[in-house]
Parts: structure tokens; C-alpha cells; sequence
């Protein structure tokens, strides 16, 4: 299953992306197509659409021309094939330029007059790098064929039309049309739409996690009105026609319609689509058909490559890059010109070869040899060591056993090969809240009902029983830290897995809730004053067991038997039924439909229910109760012992629950949202569990009236539009028409009734709502994410007036979505508020000491969220991005002139603290809503909230969409030019992530979308701390230290070549032999470069981490200026001209010959080379001894053997016998070391001398990591304690003014 | 489901965790005292040592360009035809040997890139029958037939002789100059041969060749006095091959090591009889030099000089590093 992954990831690279047109397209067209489909197969050529029809069905004959233009379900991921691959490897390779600059050198020495050296030696770099990455690409290749195969070759049952039955295929044989069988737990080979499944309601049940990561089950659909049972046993007779879309990669949308032979047409949705490579649950066996076959499945449409981002960096040494360029063109152009005026002055000498040629015309030729001599400037090996060390460094980050979460047993992911270096630059970081901050686990924490507030105290807090396993879990993440944190860890909040189902009910809520077991008192207040607080309660738990999209599941059973219900009817029922149809009398009249209570529910009806009841259920405790009266509307006097018979009710359960709880504990709830699954849990606490659900059915249980059937009408799933889901019911009590909406308190409120003044009933609604509203802002203090429930009974002329246009929607195809939407917006007004929940989402592990990690490295942490202010600012408060010290500064303006006069307003206060503050960080925080943030981020004013906004400490953005998001980090991006990270867990962050520099992805609960765009994925907040301070400071010093040394080393070489011009006439000969010359660079001082920007470790992990300051290295680019940059070559040319001239003046006027000359500098510039990395390393590892030993022995051995075998070989002078006598001469050891100690002397004095004068901070680090532990531990603490001071300090000054005002 | 990395839990090694055990070398005042003291002392020593040796090998060069009047072969200067000057100077004291006598050439650039390449090392390497290879142009055929040895290094080969006599009584004394053993082993014995020998006779070995047009005698007839030095393996010819590094460069011309002359050349006058063949005088000079060598080869001071140099500036290094951990090395890092 991996495999299918991958190649998902590949195959996009194949296949360009096409376009979503299907919305986009006219109407016109459409429409003629449709009304014209029957007539002709022509229509599917019109672009946008594909008919489907059997391939062995009735229609046998025009299956061909339909279907010719259909991909079948073979797969080809791989780029090349076996003969194609040399010429497109090699056409794709010179794409690049530096592949480029390597042909042009190779054909340049095929040019006669300029060839510098001998034509295939030229050849060796070009060849060497072009094999190396053939080799890589045909690996990869390889394996992906490797994978094709594999799922190509899978098989699975596909009927056949001459055998007339289900036969074993290979999924590569499958073509549009086919029938396909499925059976349970089997991989889904192409997509298809579900005919059949062996599910009497028609359901079938897939997991995604192939596909988005999600391991909860989804639910699919048979198609409305193809429920054929037996169908799947003669699919030759299938008549329809399928008319959808065309293949694209929205894995959320499907639409289209299947035709009858008589043209009725049903619709089409995303339900009854089956999406490759996902799995069936639960289910036995399903038919389906397939529409879109391999390439064309949305699963292999869906999936993009590794993404290529450019670093800071990078771009960076493409600038140096154009430097070198500029020095080799400069160096090429005097030596041309050297060479012309060094030939006019010369005559009749015996060295010159007479060829007729003109002084400057031999210059300008010259001056081509000379770019072929010194191409080496040009650092084209640096590219592909960067690769290469990227690649390292990502080994290291995969590696580390920090990132690895013990829960999701998920270690870090690297999706982006090329920014790692980014990471240790970072001075802004956007982050989401909830699943970046928080868990994303909700737990049911408060509620009010009715207008009454019921606290939950002990869910949502740590108690005692977390500790065992909590600890466990500290001590097992602490191991390999070696650290003794110095912080207080009052606010650490651990959480465990099994905890967050289970809510311990509030008493009081559970003794109310009881009482409809013990049902006599219901019915005692209908008449007074009092609420009628029971149904409220009621239909408040229904809604939370029945407003929802959770898969329930048994383990071992694919779903509970719904049949197996009978509808038990008791007595409590009875008088439910009472209560509740007197309820929604009161209720109409807000909502102007008069009562149907006495149309609907006949007395004698109910009586006869009754009576039944009461004989059939005589084994509850509740049959002692007093039976009232079928009408019951008189008061009955409150039974004394009320209180303790809830209380034994709470106590000792019913025998039915009491049997059930066990089985009840082992249900599987699979919510798409924590919320609904918080949600459906907490119900559960109460007894009101939600057993089964399908299609048109859901099971329920509630306490003291047993297991419901609730006939499931319509479910408008949730959208972060509308920002609610509703579903339609009939009432298990009444039989009415009922809709129960969930969602955002703000929209619900909205869509409340209107409060008629004046009677009983419409102040106590009035009194519900202000109450709700006031324990809802409550809630948002306390950081609770805050829904509301309400409900409202139709009418059956009303709901079916609404059916009636809903199913239109539902059916067509242009405009559906909005079509839906307004639907829905019909349905949902004129609620009755029932409550709000309050759900605590706990903040992740160690959040509060990463932010101030983050912080203390001088980064700005902004939280850009969809929550509400309260929650916001409460979340921030604990984890201390705000602090008690700073001033908020809060922007909630509703014009764009308040919002820049506000703006201004504020940005003078920041001012003025800035003015009167000695230099320290700015203790403001900014919190700005939705609202004004669209304000603030329109053309004129996005200056002034810039400037505003940097000067701030913290930046809250709330309530904001995921495009504010995105538009955020863009405007800090590209305005401040500063490099920004984003990090987010769910889909509404991805834009954000994508626009970032750096996106990061956390795999939490909501599924994978935020993973699948970033470029590193994490499973925890807080490995960002060691992710950016420890991983991204290495990785930038590192890459940023080789890139130098690489251009240090090319440099030093190079210019010995260009010395030596000044002694040879300008003629372009070299004192080394071409093949040192070329190995040089290719195999003697590659590899230990590649291990300093692998391996160096400035400072070590813990130090890192415990000294954020020193963060600010990487942001502040110090490891590579435009003037380390030049002092580097400044450094290099004083080392080439040390190198050159120290041999020069200890051999001049010998009779030293060519090659015997070039060995003392190449010795000497190898070891200065290799001894400079030595000084430049701020770690040597045995891995490091070896690899530069083993450089110079490599040299060694490389020249001995070449100066003892090669008689013939290399002309103008082999260099037979050259080093053998250069290893018996003293003399050549004296020059070399002299050499060696003269080349490197200033450097090293350089740096003890800065380091002890100046010493930056690094170096104060790397010398406290030699320190034993005791001693470190007490110089971090004094380091700390130092920036510590200083800060608070600063922060004395700031916050003299009133801390909060909100 | 999931690739195997991601799943399975990284392994805690010191590798993959990056904690394997490192020298984490931190360069300041402190640490490079020593090394510097060290060094300088190191270098001092290694410096006087190469400089009394370079001041202890003594040189003799004396011009005979020609150019000017006052020179020694200023006659044969503009003579085209071959011409014979002599150069006299006299020794006050014994010039110890063995004494090295050799040729100096300056402004000479054998390293120019086209006349370095303009070779054939298969043919010096026996193969006088194949056409030589392209970069001896246009030194590869003469009168339609191969040039033997082909190219442009070859074409211009020094050709001045020489014969040292020393003054005794008024009557010249020869001194044995010796040819053999002025080129590299490896150089006669395996980088070079002559073509199989006909019936005996190298010259039918070079049979259907022409000598380069320079060249006054054919390649088989350099050395009269002995056969065995002729050919591609004449020494005179092996170390004019060995192309020079430099455009001012001496080359080995003979040894005196035999007779009353072992022990070096003795106090007297001496007379240098030049057979003048080679122009020069357009764009260099030519001399001669007689010299004695030591371990380090010929007399050179810059190195021993270079050596002191760089040793006290590493001692003074090490003063000032020494002034700077004093006052910066803030005390009480670590207390």
C-alpha cells in the first residue's frame, strides 16, 4: 500500500493537471448535451463529460465508440523506458544549466585553436555527474516499475461476458464499463460507482487512509433507486447509463447522473462514488461500475510530487555564483590580453610555433582556452554536493528519535528536499490553534440547556489518573534529552489517549435527565411558570446524538443490527410524547405555526399505546410509578422522595442499559470532526447512545425509553459556509417533522426565531437565549470552543413544499452547490435555541515552553485562527504567548476609517512605549478580528497595520478565514522580505502553509491535507523548538559554511592556474597534469566538504536549545554575508598567491621542469585545503579524521601510481617518475610545509584573535559545550539569567500603562 | 499502511542522533600560544639550518649572450655560420665538488601551452615508423618524409658545446667533462628508446626519417664519441626534453667528476671554450654556470630565509596572543 502512495505522489509528475471545468462551463452547451445524450454517443466528445455504460451490457456495440477515448486501469509511473531512457535522461539533464556549462566547456575543447587540454579529458566531469544522476534516476525509475507492476498484476473479481460470471482479473485489464466485485477489506482498483452492496440499507463503508490519511470510515451510498438486490449476479442486463464528469482530482466532488432506459435520472453524488486505492469495511461485498480507470482515477490525479521550493540561501550563492563568473571572465580577459602583448613583443624565438596567426587574434583565442583551464571557478560541483547534503541533513532530521511521537507512532517527514537551510532562518512563524497549539481532542466540558448552566467540573482536567500514565510518557520523551528543564511545570498539561471519551456527567443534569425514567413529575409544571425544562433536555440530547456524521461501529460486527430493535414502548414514552407535543404547542408561537398536536397525536391513539405499554414493560422500577392521565395536562403534586429516586436511578441503572453498558463501552464512534465525536461521547455518558446509524435510520437509546428507530429524513452536512449541519427527523415521540441544527454560536443566534414581545412564552425564550449567550461568552474566556443546538418542527405541507425543492437541487448538476446551499438556508431559520456545548481542547505538550523558545529566538509568532476573540486571546494566555505583563492592543473596527484611525492611534502608543523603553523588546500584543483584518489588509492601510504590527511582541488574528490566512503571511512575506513559517494542521490552513516560506504540517486529527502541501511534517508542536533551533541552526550553518568552502577551495585552486600564466607567456598551460588537475576537484577534496555540511556541529543540541538567542545567528544570515562572502576570497587569494609563489621563489632559476614544479603547489594547496576545513570544522569526528586522511592518501597513492606507470600517457610531459623523485627530495617537503603553515597562518590568527577578543555568541556556546555537564548547566543559567534580566527590564517599562484592556 | 520509516521509531544511535563523540576544536588566544611558540621555534630551526647549507653551495655563472661589446661572444652574435668564443675566469680558492656544470637560458618559455604539447611520445618511445601525431606540427614531415624526433621541442634544441680547460703553465689542461648520468633514470631506461637496432646499425633503425630542420646532425649521430649515447636516448637530447617549469631556467650540461677534478675544480685560471650555435639574443639571455649542490639541490636562499621569517612572526604571533589572553581570557568563565 505504500507502493500506491508513491506512485501517486509520481504520477502527477506525468500527468499535467487538468482543468476543473465542469463549473466553469456554460450552460448552454450542457444543457443541449443532456437533452441530447440519448440520441447519440457523440456528446462525449464535448469535453466535459463521460458516458459510462456496461461493457458487456445491452449496449455492447456502442460500448467501442463510446469508450475508445478512455484510459484503462494500467498504471505507467515510471518516466522512461527501457530504450528511451539514455536520450530523455540526457534531454532532461541539460535542462539544467549547470549541465549546460559542462557541454559548452566539452565543446569548446573540440575547437582546435582554443583546445586546452586533451578533448576527452574535458569530457570527465560532464561524464562523471551526468552518470551519477542517470544512475539515481534510473533507481528510482526502476523501482517505480518495480511498483507498477506489483499493482498493475493485483487481482480482483471483474465479471466476465463470456463466461457470464465474476472472474479473476488483474487490475491492469480493467476498462470503464467493467463490473467489479468487492469483497471485504479488499483494495478498491479504479473509481467506481456503488450499484450493490450486500448491506441490506445499501450502504458500504470505505477507509481513506490511503488516500487522505483519515482512518475513519466513510460512508457510501448505493444509487438512490438501483437498490436491485440480486443485480450484481447480471450485470449483462444493466441498461443505464451513467453520464458524470470528466476525470479530475477533486476527491470531494463527484457529480453526474445515472439514466434509466425509461430517462428518469437519478443523481449522481460523491456518495456513491468508490475512490481508488481505498479499502472496504464492513461490508461483505459490493458491486459497483467502474467510470474512471488509472491515470484518470482521482486518487492518481490527486497526488503532486515533491515540491520544489528555492532557499534564501540558494539564492544567495546564485548571486556569488555570478560573481565567480565575473572573476573567471575577468581572469580570462587579462590573461588574453597578457598573451597578445606578450607575442608582439617576442621575435625569432625558438619556443613559438609560427602559425601565422595575429598577436590579438592568438589573445582572443586564448582567451577561450583560458575558460576552459580555469572552468573550475565556476562551482558547478556545488550544486550537486548541495544535493547531496540536503540530502544527508534530511536523513538526520527523519532520524531523529525526538521527532518521534509515541502515540501516532509518527516520526517527522521531510516533503520539501531543498529548504532545510531555511529553517534556521526564520524570523516569523504563523501558526494555527486549534491541532497546532491544542490537542484538537475535544473533550465535553460545560453546557447550557434551556438557559441553565450545567459545569461538567471534573471533564477536561488532569486528574490524578492521568498521572501514572502521563508520567510514563514524561520519562520514556525525557530519556534521550539529557536535559533538566528549567522551568516550572505547573502549566504542563498532559493528556492521554483514553481519557477524552470519557466524561463523568454532572449530577445535576444526570438526576433531570432521569427523571424520565421516573416520569410522574414531568408532566406537574406544564401549566406554570416554570420551564419545561425535561424536553429541552430531551430533544437537546437528541440533537446530540442524532445532528452528526459519526460512523458507528462494533468491533467484530460491521454495524449493529437495526432489525433486531423492536420499538419498545413504555410509559415514559407516553408521557414524553405529552410533554413534548405541549412543547412545541409554546414553541409555535414563536415560530408561527399554530399547534398540531391534536392533529397529529389522537388521544385515543396515545391511550391504546399506552395501556399496551404498560403491560408489556411491567419489569422496570418505573411501572410503580403512578400512571397519569393520556391528556395529562393538570399539575400533579411533586412526589417527595423525587430526589432519591434519582439519585437510585443514577445509581442502579435498569436492567437494559445495565446489560447494554458493555456492549454500549465497545461501540466505535468514526466522527470526521473531534467535535462530533466529543459530542456523541458526552451523550453517551448520559445514557443517550447512539447504536446504529444508516441511511434513513438512526438507533438511539435514551435513558429510561430504550432503543429508538428515529426515521433519519435529511442530513445537510456541515460547510465551513454555512458553518453549521442540520438533519432532518421524524420524531421518535411525536412523529413530527423535526430539524435539529448545530453549529457556530454566532450563525445559530442569527438564525433564531424572532422574538414576539409579550406572552409567557416568548420572555422565557427571550431568557433562554440572553442566558445562553451570556454562559456562551463565558465559555470563550475559558478557551472552550462554544456550539449551539436548536431545533424546529415543520410542518408536513412545509417539509414537503422543501423536499420538493431540495430533491431538485439534489438532482441537478449545473449550479448544485448553490442550489444546496440555498436550500439549506431555507431549512434552517426560525430555530428554537435548545443550549450550547462548551468543548475543551487542551493544549498540546510543552506548547508554552516552545512558543517562548520561539520568541526567545527573536521570532514573531503570530496565531492566526477561526476561533473567537475569547478563545484566542485565553489560549494565548496559556500558552504564554501573552503574558501578564503585556498590553493588549485589540483592533475591532467595522469601517476602513475607524480601522486607519485606529491603526494610527495605536501605532503612536507602540511609538511612545518604544520611545520611553531603553532598546528592549516591545511588550505589545495585537489582536485583531476578521473584520478588520479584511479592512487592514486593503491596499492603503496594510502599511499601517504592518507597521504596527512588527513592533508588536505577538499578533493574534481571529475569527479569519483560510484565504486571510494566506493573505497574512503573504503580505508579512513579501512586504516585510522577511522569511516567514507557517504551521497548521487541517485543510484551512494549507493555503497558509503553501504561501510561507516555510510550511509545516502537523499530522493531527483532521486528517492529512495539511501535511500533504507542507514541507515538513510534524506530529507535535513542540518539535518545532528542536526542529528550527537545533535541526534548522545546523542545517543553515552547515550548508552555509560548505557553500563558502566551496567557493574558498575553487578560488585557492584556481588561481595557482592563473599565477602560473604570468611565467608561461599567457599561454594557457598548467603546471599539473590534467588528470590531478580534473581529479582535484572530482575525487580528492570532494568528499570532506560533503561531511562538514553533513556533519559539523557548531553547537550542540542542548545548548541550542536551551539558548534560543542563539537562533539569531541563522536569522540574521551571519554565517554567509555578502562580506564573509568576500573576506572568504580575499582569504582564498592570499593562500593562491602564498601557494604559488612560496614554490616559485624556492625553485626559481632551477632546472625544476613543468610537472616537477606543479607537485610542491598541488601538495601544498591539497593540504591547505583540507587543513583549512580542519579550521573551519567545529567538529572533527573519527568519521572526520578519516575521510580527510583518506583525501590526501587517495592523492597520494593517485599520484604515485600515476608517476610510475604512465610512460605514454598524458603529453606535453608525462609525469613519469615526477613524484617518485618529489617523495626522496627534503627539499620538496620544506616547501610544502613552509607552504602549508605560511597559506593558513593569517587565518587562524584571524579568528583566535576575534574569538578571543569578540567571541560572537556561537563561540561562547561552542566553548560552554566543553564544559562538563555541571559546569554547562550552570553557565546556561547564567547566560539565561542575563537575557532574562534584560528583558524583564524592558518589560518593567512597557507595562506601567493598565496590562489588559480589552 | 505507512512506509516503514515513518512507522517504525528512529534508532537511537549516536550516529543517527548526532551525537557521536568530537573534538570540537575552538581556536583562541590560549590554545594557540603554544602551537604558535611551537611552530616558530620549529621553523627557526629548520630555517638556519637551510640557510647556512644554501650559503655553503656555491655558484659561478657567467653570460656569454654576446650582446653588448664588452661581453665574451660578442663576435658570433650576428655570425650565422657556427662560431667558437671563449669565456676565461679564474677560481681564488677550491670550488668543491662534485661540480655541476650547466647551461642557463632566460626569458626561454618552454612552457609556452603549444611548444610544451609539440612531442610525440609514442615515437621517442621507439615508434619511428608511425606518422607523428598532430601536435608536432608543423615539425612533422620534412621532404615528404617523418621528422625523427618530430615537434617543436625537439626542432629547437640547444646546441652550443663546450670544453672547460684549465690554465696550467700557460698550457691548457682538458678537464673531463662527463655526459653520462645528466638525465633522469627513468627517462633513458624506460620513457625513452631508440627504435630496434637494424643489422646492428641504429641508423638503418631511423631509416626512412629526416632530421629536424634545425638540427645539424641526424638524431643517430649526436654523440660521436659514443654510440651508446645517441640516438633518442642522447642524454643532451633527455634533458632538453624535460621541458622547463620557468621562463628563466638552467639545464645540466655535464658533471665534473673524474681525473684531478673529483674533489672540485682547483684555485687557477680557466678558459671555456664555446662552440656559439644557439640565437638568443632577439628576446633572452645565455649562460653558464658551474655550481656545487647540497641536500636541497642548488643554492637558493629564499627558503632559508622564508623559514626564519615565518618562524619569528610565529613567535612575535604567539608575544601578542599571549598580551591578548591576558587581557581578554575573562576570568572566572567557569568558576
Amino acid at each position: 500500500m505504500e507502493s500506491l502512495r508513491s506512485i501517486q505522489h509520481r504520477c502527477q509528475q506525468l500527468l499535467p493537471e487538468m482543468g476543473r471545468g465542469w463549473s466553469s462551463s456554460s450552460a448552454a452547451p450542457l444543457a443541449k448535451s443532456i437533452s441530447g445524450n440519448q440520441d447519440s454517443p457523440a456528446h462525449k466528445f464535448s469535453g466535459k463529460r463521460r458516458t459510462v455504460i456496461a461493457r458487456y451490457g445491452p449496449y455492447k456495440d456502442e460500448y467501442c465508440t463510446i469508450t475508445k477515448g478512455y484510459q484503462g486501469n494500467r498504471i505507467r509511473t515510471t518516466k522512461y523506458t527501457l530504450i528511451s531512457f539514455i536520450p530523455m535522461n540526457l534531454f532532461e539533464q541539460f535542462h539544467r544549466a549547470a549541465n549546460l556549462y559542462f557541454l559548452f566547456l566539452v565543446l569548446l575543447n573540440w575547437v582546435p585553436v582554443v583546445e586546452a587540454f586533451q578533448k576527452e579529458i574535458t569530457m570527465i566531469p560532464l561524464v562523471v555527474v551526468l552518470s551519477v544522476i542517470a544512475f539515481k534516476d534510473a533507481m528510482e525509475d526502476y523501482n517505480r516499475y518495480c511498483f507498477d507492476k506489483m499493482i498493475n498484476n493485483k487481482v480482483t473479481k471483474v465479471y466476465s461476458g463470456k463466461q457470464q460470471r465474476y472472474v479473476e482479473q488483474q487490475w491492469k485489464d480493467i476498462c470503464v464499463g467493467d463490473f467489479v466485485l468487492l469483497s471485504c477489506n479488499e483494495m478498491i482498483p479504479a473509481d467506481m460507482v456503488l450499484l450493490h452492496s450486500s448491506n441490506p440499507d445499501g450502504v458500504c463503508r470505505i477507509e481513506t487512509s490511503n488516500l487522505d490519511g483519515e482512518t475513519n470510515l466513510k460512508q457510501k451510498q448505493v444509487v438512490k433507486g438501483v437498490a436491485w438486490q440480486g443485480f450484481e449476479v447480471s450485470p449483462e442486463a444493466f441498461q443505464r447509463r451513467i453520464e458524470c464528469e470528466s476525470p479530475n482530482n477533486d476527491l470531494n466532488c463527484f457529480r453526474g447522473f445515472l439514466e434509466h432506459p425509461n430517462r428518469t435520472r437519478v443523481g449522481l453524488h460523491n456518495e456513491n462514488l468508490l475512490l481508488r486505492s481505498c479499502t472496504i469495511r464492513n461490508t461483505d461485498s459490493v458491486v459497483g461500475i467502474v467510470v474512471y480507470a488509472g491515470h484518470e482515477t482521482k486518487a492518481m490525479k490527486n497526488n503532486s510530487g515533491p515540491r520544489y521550493k528555492r532557499s534564501k540561501l540558494e539564492r544567495r550563492v546564485n548571486v556569488d555564483v555570478l560573481w565567480s563568473l565575473a572573476m573567471l571572465l575577468f581572469m580570462c580577459f587579462s590573461a588574453a590580453i597578457g598573451h597578445g602583448m606578450w607575442l608582439s613583443d617576442l621575435k625569432n624565438a625558438p619556443f613559438l610555433i609560427p602559425d601565422g596567426t595575429s598577436p590579438s587574434l592568438a589573445g582572443f583565442y586564448l582567451f577561450w582556452t583560458m575558460i576552459i583551464v580555469l572552468q573550475v571557478l565556476i562551482p558547478i560541483s556545488l550544486y550537486v554536493s548541495i544535493e547531496i547534503v540536503k540530502l544527508g541533513q534530511i536523513y538526520f532530521i527523519q532520524n531523529d528519535v525526538d521527532f518521534y511521537d509515541e502515540r501516532s507512532t509518527l516520526g517527522m517527514q521531510c516533503r520539501a528536499l531543498n529548504i532545510t537551510e531555511d529553517l534556521g532562518q526564520i524570523q516569523y512563524v504563523f501558526s494555527d490553534k486549534t491541532g497546532t497549539l491544542t490537542e484538537n481532542k475535544m473533550v465535553f466540558r460545560r453546557c447550557s440547556i434551556a438557559g441553565v448552566e450545567y459545569p461538567h467540573e471534573d471533564n477536561g482536567e488532569p486528574d490524578s489518573g492521568v498521572s501514572d500514565c502521563s508520567s510514563t510518557h514524561f520519562s520514556t520523551s525525557r530519556r534521550e534529552v539529557h536535559v533538566i528543564l528549567i522551568t516550572n511545570n505547573q502549566e504542563e498539561i498532559w493528556y492521554c489517549s483514553h481519557q477524552e471519551k470519557d466524561v463523568i456527567p454532572d449530577p445535576q443534569l444526570l438526576l433531570k435527565l432521569n427523571q424520565l425514567s421516573s416520569a410522574e413529575p414531568l408532566l406537574q409544571d406544564g401549566a406554570g411558570d416554570e420551564p419545561q425544562e425535561i424536553p429541552y433536555i430531551v430533544d437537546f440530547f437528541l440533537a446530540m446524538t442524532l445532528c452528526n456524521t459519526v460512523v458507528v461501529s462494533l468491533p467484530g460486527l460491521s454495524q449493529y443490527p437495526m432489525s433486531e430493535f423492536p420499538q419498545m414502548a413504555m410509559k415514559p414514552l407516553e408521557n414524553m410524547k405529552l410533554l413534548f407535543q405541549r412543547l412545541s404547542a409554546t414553541r409555535s408561537i414563536s415560530s408561527r405555526s399554530e399547534s398540531k398536536v391534536a392533529a397529529y397525536s389522537p388521544s385515543n391513539f396515545t391511550q391504546k399505546l399506552f395501556s399496551r405499554a404498560k403491560e408489556s414493560v411491567p419489569l422496570s422500577d418505573m411501572s410503580q410509578v403512578e400512571t397519569e392521565e393520556a391528556e395529562g395536562l393538570q399539575v400533579t403534586a411533586p412526589k417527595p422522595e423525587l430526589s432519591e429516586k434519582g439519585a437510585q436511578a443514577l445509581a442502579t441503572p435498569q436492567a437494559g442499559p445495565c446489560r447494554l453498558d458493555a456492549e454500549s463501552e465497545a461501540l466505535v464512534y468514526a466522527a470526521e470532526s473531534p467535535d462530533e465525536a466529543a459530542l456523541v461521547h458526552a451523550a453517551r455518558a448520559y445514557q443517550c447512545t447512539l447504536w446504529a446509524r444508516n441511511s434513513d435510520q438512526v438507533l438511539v437509546e435514551l435513558p429510561g425509553l430504550g432503543r429508538l428507530a428515529v426515521h433519519l429524513l435529511h442530513v445537510l452536512p456541515f460547510d465551513s459556509f454555512r458553518k453549521r449541519m442540520s438533519v432532518v427527523v421524524r420524531h421518535p415521540l411525536t412523529g413530527q417533522v423535526v430539524v435539529y441544527t448545530k453549529g457556530a454560536d454566532s450563525v445559530i443566534m442569527d438564525l433564531t426565531a424572532p422574538l414576539t414581545e409579550g406572552s409567557k412564552a416568548a420572555a422565557k425564550l427571550k431568557y433562554i437565549k440572553e442566558q445562553t449567550q451570556r454562559h456562551l461568552d463565558e465559555y470563550g474566556r475559558e478557551g472552550l470552543r462554544t456550539l449551539c443546538v436548536a431545533t424546529k418542527v415543520m410542518e408536513e405541507t412545509e417539509y414537503s413544499m422543501w423536499l420538493k425543492n431540495h430533491m431538485y437541487a439534489e438532482t441537478s448538476i449545473e449550479n448544485q452547490e448553490e442550489k444546496l446551499l440555498e436550500s439549506a438556508n431555507k431549512l434552517e431559520t426560525n430555530l428554537t435555541l435548545l443550549g450550547a456545548t462548551g468543548i475543551v481542547d487542551r493544549l498540546q505538550e510543552d506548547v508554552p515552553e516552545t512558543i517562548e523558545a520561539l520568541q526567545g529566538a527573536g521570532m514573531h509568532v503570530w496565531v492566526l485562527t477561526g476561533d473567537k476573540q475569547e478563545t484566542a486571546v485565553n489560549i494565548a494566555c496559556s500558552c504564554r504567548l501573552l503574558r501578564s505583563s503585556d498590553k493588549l492592543l485589540t483592533i475591532n473596527c467595522e469601517s476602513k476609517e475607524a480601522c486607519e484611525a485606529l491603526l494610527l492611534q495605536l501605532s503612536r502608543i507602540v511609538a511612545e512605549a518604544k520611545d520611553n523603553d531603553v532598546g528592549g523588546p516591545s511588550g505589545h500584543t495585537l489582536i485583531i478580528d476578521g473584520r478588520s483584518l479584511e479592512l487592514a489588509l486593503q491596499g492603503n492601510l496594510e502599511k499601517a497595520f504592518l507597521d504596527l504590527a512588527q513592533h508588536c511582541r505577538a499578533v493574534i488574528c481571529c475569527r479569519s478565514t483560510p484565504l486571510q490566512k494566506s493573505q497574512v503571511v503573504q503580505l508579512v512575506r513579501d512586504r516585510l522580505g522577511v522569511m516567514t513559517l507557517a504551521i497548521g494542521d487541517g485543510a484551512n490552513d494549507v493555503s497558509m502553509i503553501q504561501v510561507a516560506d516555510v510550511g509545516v504540517g502537523i499530522s493531527g486529527q483532521e486528517g492529512m491535507q495539511a501535511v500533504m502541501s507542507s514541507d515538513f511534517a510534524i506530529s507535535r508542536f513542540k518539535h518545532l523548538h528542536k526542529l528550527l533551533l537545533v535541526h534548522g541552526h545546523w542545517c543553515y550553518t552547515r550548508l552555509a559554511n560548505m557553500t563558502l568552502y566551496f567557493f574558498y577551495k575553487n578560488v585557492a585552486y584556481v588561481n595557482l592556474l592563473f599565477w602560473y600564466q604570468f611565467y608561461c607567456g599567457f599561454s594557457g598551460s598548467t603546471m599539473t597534469n590534467y588528470w590531478v588537475l580534473i581529479f582535484f576537484n572530482l575525487l580528492f577534496t570532494s568528499a570532506p566538504p560533503l561531511l562538514y555540511g553533513i556533519l559539523d556541529r557548531d553547537v550542540s543540541a542542548d545548548i541550542l536549545q536551551h539558548l534560543p538567542v542563539l537562533y539569531q545567528a541563522g536569522q540574521l544570515s551571519q554565517a554567509y554575508l555578502p562580506s564573509t562572502f568576500w573576506y572568504t576570497m580575499l582569504d582564498a587569494l592570499y593562500q593562491s598567491l602564498i601557494c604559488f609563489f612560496v614554490p616559485y621563489f624556492a625553485y626559481s632559476g632551477s632546472d625544476i621542469s613543468v610537472f616537477s614544479f606543479g607537485t610542491p603547489i598541488n601538495t601544498s594547496a591539497l593540504f591547505i585545503i583540507l587543513l583549512h576545513q580542519v579550521i573551519q570544522s567545529h567538529t572533527l569526528t573519527r568519521m572526520h579524521g578519516m575521510v580527510l586522511v583518506g583525501s590526501a592518501l587517495f592523492y597520494f597513492v593517485f599520484i604515485l601510481i600515476f608517476s610510475a606507470t604512465c610512460t605514454t600517457c598524458n603529453s606535453p610531459a608525462n609525469p613519469l617518475a615526477v613524484d617518485i623523485r618529489h617523495m626522496k627530495d627534503p627539499l620538496f617537503y620544506c616547501v610544502t610545509a613552509l607552504t602549508t603553515a605560511l597559506a593558513l597562518l593569517p587565518r587562524v590568527l584571524c579568528i583566535s584573535i576575534k574569538n578571543s577578543i569578540h567571541p560572537t555568541d556561537l563561540v561562547k556556546a561552542a566553548q560552554l559545550d566543553k564544559l562538563d555537564p555541571e559546569k554547562r548547566q550552570r553557565g546556561i543559567q547564567r547566560w539565561r539569567s542575563t537575557l532574562t534580566h534584560g528583558k524583564s527590564l524592558a518589560t518593567v517599562t512597557v507595562a506601567d500603562g493598565d496590562p489588559r484592556e480589552d | 499502511m505507512k512506509t516503514q520509516e515513518t512507522t517504525s521509531r528512529p534508532d537511537n544511535t549516536a550516529f543517527t542522533q548526532q551525537r557521536l563523540p568530537a573534538w570540537q576544536p575552538v581556536l583562541s588566544a590560549g590554545i594557540v600560544i603554544p602551537g604558535f611558540l611551537f611552530i616558530g621555534l620549529a621553523f627557526i630551526g629548520i630555517g638556519i639550518g637551510l640557510f647556512i647549507t644554501s650559503q655553503s653551495i656555491q655558484v659561478l655563472e657567467r653570460d656569454y649572450t654576446g650582446t653588448g661589446s664588452s661581453s665574451a661572444c660578442s663576435n658570433c652574435v650576428s655570425s650565422n655560420i657556427s662560431c667558437f668564443c671563449q669565456l676565461n675566469f679564474s677560481l681564488s680558492a677550491l670550488f668543491p665538488g662534485p661540480v655541476f656544470f650547466y647551461y642557463g637560458l632566460s626569458n626561454y618559455y618552454q612552457n609556452v601551452r603549444k611548444y610544451g604539447v609539440s612531442r610525440d611520445d609514442e615515437q621517442l618511445w621507439g615508434d619511428v615508423s608511425k606518422s607523428p601525431c598532430s601536435t608536432c606540427g608543423p615539425y612533422q614531415y620534412s621532404q615528404n618524409m617523418t621528422i625523427a624526433p618530430c615537434g617543436a621541442i625537439a626542432n629547437s634544441m640547444f646546441n652550443d658545446s663546450f670544453t672547460l680547460y684549465q690554465l696550467v703553465n700557460m698550457t691548457k689542461k682538458t678537464v673531463p667533462l662527463d655526459g653520462k648520468g645528466i638525465a633522469w633514470w627513468t627517462d633513458y631506461s624506460i620513457k625513452f628508446r631508440n627504435p630496434t637496432e637494424v643489422y646492428g646499425s641504429l641508423a638503418a633503425a631511423f631509416n626512412g626519417t629526416v632530421k629536424p630542420v634545425n638540427w645539424a646532425k641526424p638524431v643517430y649521430d649526436l654523440d660521436p664519441s659514443n654510440p651508446a649515447n645517441n640516438g633518442f636516448l642522447n642524454q643532451d637530447f633527455l634533458v632538453w626534453m624535460r621541458t622547463a617549469a620557468l621562463p628563466d631556467f638552467w639545464k645540466l650540461y655535464r658533471r665534473i667528476n673524474a681525473g684531478d677534478y673529483v674533489s672540485g675544480l682547483p684555485a687557477g685560471n680557466y678558459t671555456l671554450e664555446i662552440q656559439y650555435n644557439y640565437p638568443v639574443a632577439d628576446f633572452g639571455r645565455k649562460s653558464v654556470i658551474f655550481t656545487n649542490v647540497a641536500w636541497m639541490g642548488a643554492r637558493n636562499s629564499f627558503l632559508g630565509i622564508a623559514y626564519l621569517v615565518m618562524g619569528f612572526l610565529c613567535v612575535v604571533m604567539s608575544m601578542v596572543m599571549l598580551i591578548v589572553y591576558a587581557k581578554f581570557n575573562t576570568p572566572g568563565e567557569d568558576s
